[in-house]
């Protein structure tokens, strides 16, 4: 069984995918036996109008299908009254976890806006995604470059915040720092997904340096190969306990955590 | 068949490089990759001299002798220094038993000075590898695009050239090389972005597109999922997998008398 907690509906703004229809996408991870799919929207990468693209979405995962796509609505701090935006995904829509892409929203993790929405989040009991890197910055767009996140201010907003719990989305090494990781791990509130770990065997690689409870399964699709995070678990020789750790397990659990808060 | 293109003994633990090879087949292994080639020896060395050339090739050497039945290698060259690269092509292919070059960023692939280095593999029907990228942050002065190979590949129609990491950003590399024949592209080492598969046969046609990796950077896995979830025809997926990575090394290896 698989949660797969990086998926995205919508559009890629530079490129028509195989699977950019809903109903592709799903046929391909049901296939692949995904029994679950933190979905968010490539629209909220670009659209201003946020509040419309997390309805939207809200509404094409109970659609598509309401047993297996948890909806992960964005949160845009830079945006007027994105407050609002937050507690319409909180209240209103009932999501448990939210997207940011401070790189594509042109904020950095130990801004101003970054410290409000992270007070926020913690205070909810929202699991927040931070997008790392959508795309090698060596393959962008020209017009749609976007610098990878630089997630070590977190280390400082985990101590700050016991409530927060974070899941980094397409983080990658070397450029998350070891020391960084290893940090922001040890809280045990935070999680990684594997869809831009690269290496031989790296998903081996990582349970040796940061354990298996941090590691979650993101294929990245339909912007990546499908395919390919799956090929990275069989690629590494792991345990039963692990395997099902970091296919399912570990991100359940990270959802589980924050629905027994007060 | 899975055969990888391109692999090196890089980014992989052991002091040897036979002990480096065991680590990288045994991941291959979990995929059911059965042959790699291999290129380069480590550290990563982007304009070597001639003697860190040897050191190398030596390096790949060794890891060849343990693992003939299974591993190819391409010897590594440096354009900026030719006549060495001519006397390691003579060692390591003509009287040794690589199949292939490696050409990568000391210089750009377009200029004449690569001539005599092509002609003399064109004789001995040796792939030309040659790694390629248009980075959206910029190329290294000596890092070739896509277009450099074009330029190169008109001036030696006979040779067989592989278009490494399909240019990066594919979608350009893919247009560049479609006029030119004898390039083929190679899938390795960029993220595995869905697509990029379909594109190539659609533009190529399947003939013209070979599976590597370039593990240990990248992950086996990673790189193979692009071929394995590309939506094409079971026939043109196992061609591209190793048929033509088979047909295009046919030619050397006979000639070596070890074709399979
Ligand atoms: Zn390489």
């Amino acid at each position: 069984m698989i949660v797969d907690t990086n998926v995205h509906f919508d559009r890629w703004p530079t490129r028509r995918l195989p699977d950019d229809e809903p109903k592709r996408l799903l046929a391909r991870l049901a296939e692949h036996d995904v029994a679950g799919a933190w979905v968010g929207s490539f629209d909220a990468v670009l659209h201003r109008d946020v509040a419309a693209v997390n309805q939207r979405l809200m509404k094409l995962c109970r659609i598509a299908d309401r047993e297996r796509l948890v909806p992960v609505g964005t949160i845009n701090p830079t945006l007027p009254d994105w407050q609002e935006d937050l507690r319409r995904c909180a209240e209103l829509h009932g999501m448990r976890a939210l997207r940011v892409y401070p790189g594509y929203h042109g904020y950095a993790l130990d801004d101003e806006s970054a410290a409000e929405l992270l007070t926020e989040a913690a205070r909810l009991g929202i699991l927040l995604q931070i997008v790392a890197n959508l795309e090698d910055e060596r393959t962008q767009h020209p017009l749609l470059r976007a610098t990878g996140v630089d997630v070590e201010p977190l280390i400082a907003w985990m101590g700050r915040l016991p409530e927060l719990h974070v899941m980094v989305l397409g983080a990658r090494r070397p450029r998350t720092r070891p020391e960084v990781i290893e940090q922001l791990v040890s809280t045990g509130r935070v999680t990684f997904d594997l869809s831009m770990l690269e290496g031989a065997g790296c998903v081996a690689g990582w349970i040796e340096q940061f354990g298996h409870e941090s590691l979650v399964f993101g294929s990245h699709a339909p912007l990546f190969a499908f395919e390919s995070a799956l090929l990275k678990i069989a690629e590494s020789p792991l345990g039963e306990l692990q395997r099902r750790a970091i296919l399912a397990e570990n991100a359940q659990r990270q959802l589980d955590q924050l629905a027994e808060l007060p | 068949m899975i055969w990888d293109l391109h692999c090196h003994l890089g980014a992989l633990p052991g002091r040897t490089p036979h002990e480096r090879m065991a680590e990288l087949m045994a991941y291959a292994d979990r995929l059911g990759i059965e042959r790699v080639v291999v290129f380069m020896g480590w550290p990563h060395a982007v304009d070597p001299d001639p003697d860190e050339m040897r050191r190398q090739n030596d390096q790949v050497l060794d890891a060849l002798s343990h693992w003939h039945d299974r591993a190819f290698g391409f010897v590594y060259l440096n354009p900026n220094h030719v006549d060495a690269s001519l006397r390691e092509f003579q060692r390591c292919v003509v009287r040794g038993p690589m199949v292939g070059i490696k050409l990568w960023v000391a210089r750009r692939c377009h200029d004449e000075a690569l001539d005599p280095i092509i002609a003399a593999a064109t004789e001995q029907r040796a792939i030309i590898y040659q790694h390629t990228w248009y980075k959206t942050t910029g190329n290294l002065e000596g890092e070739s695009t896509p277009e450099n190979l074009v330029a190169l590949a008109r001036r030696h129609p006979r040779a067989t050239f592989i278009c490494g990491h399909s240019g990066g950003n594919w979608e350009l590399g893919i247009r560049a090389v479609r006029s030119v024949d004898n390039i083929s592209i190679g899938l390795g080492g960029f993220d595995p972005t869905a697509g990029v598969v379909e594109m190539a046969v659609r533009e190529l046609g399947a003939t013209r597109v070979v599976f590597g990796s370039d593990a240990a950077g990248r992950s086996f896995g990673s790189q193979l999922g692009k071929v394995i979830g590309a939506e094409v025809s079971d026939a043109d997926r196992n061609l591209i997998l190793g048929g033509n990575l088979e047909q295009m090394l046919t030619p050397i290896l006979r000639s070596k008398g070890t074709g399979s």
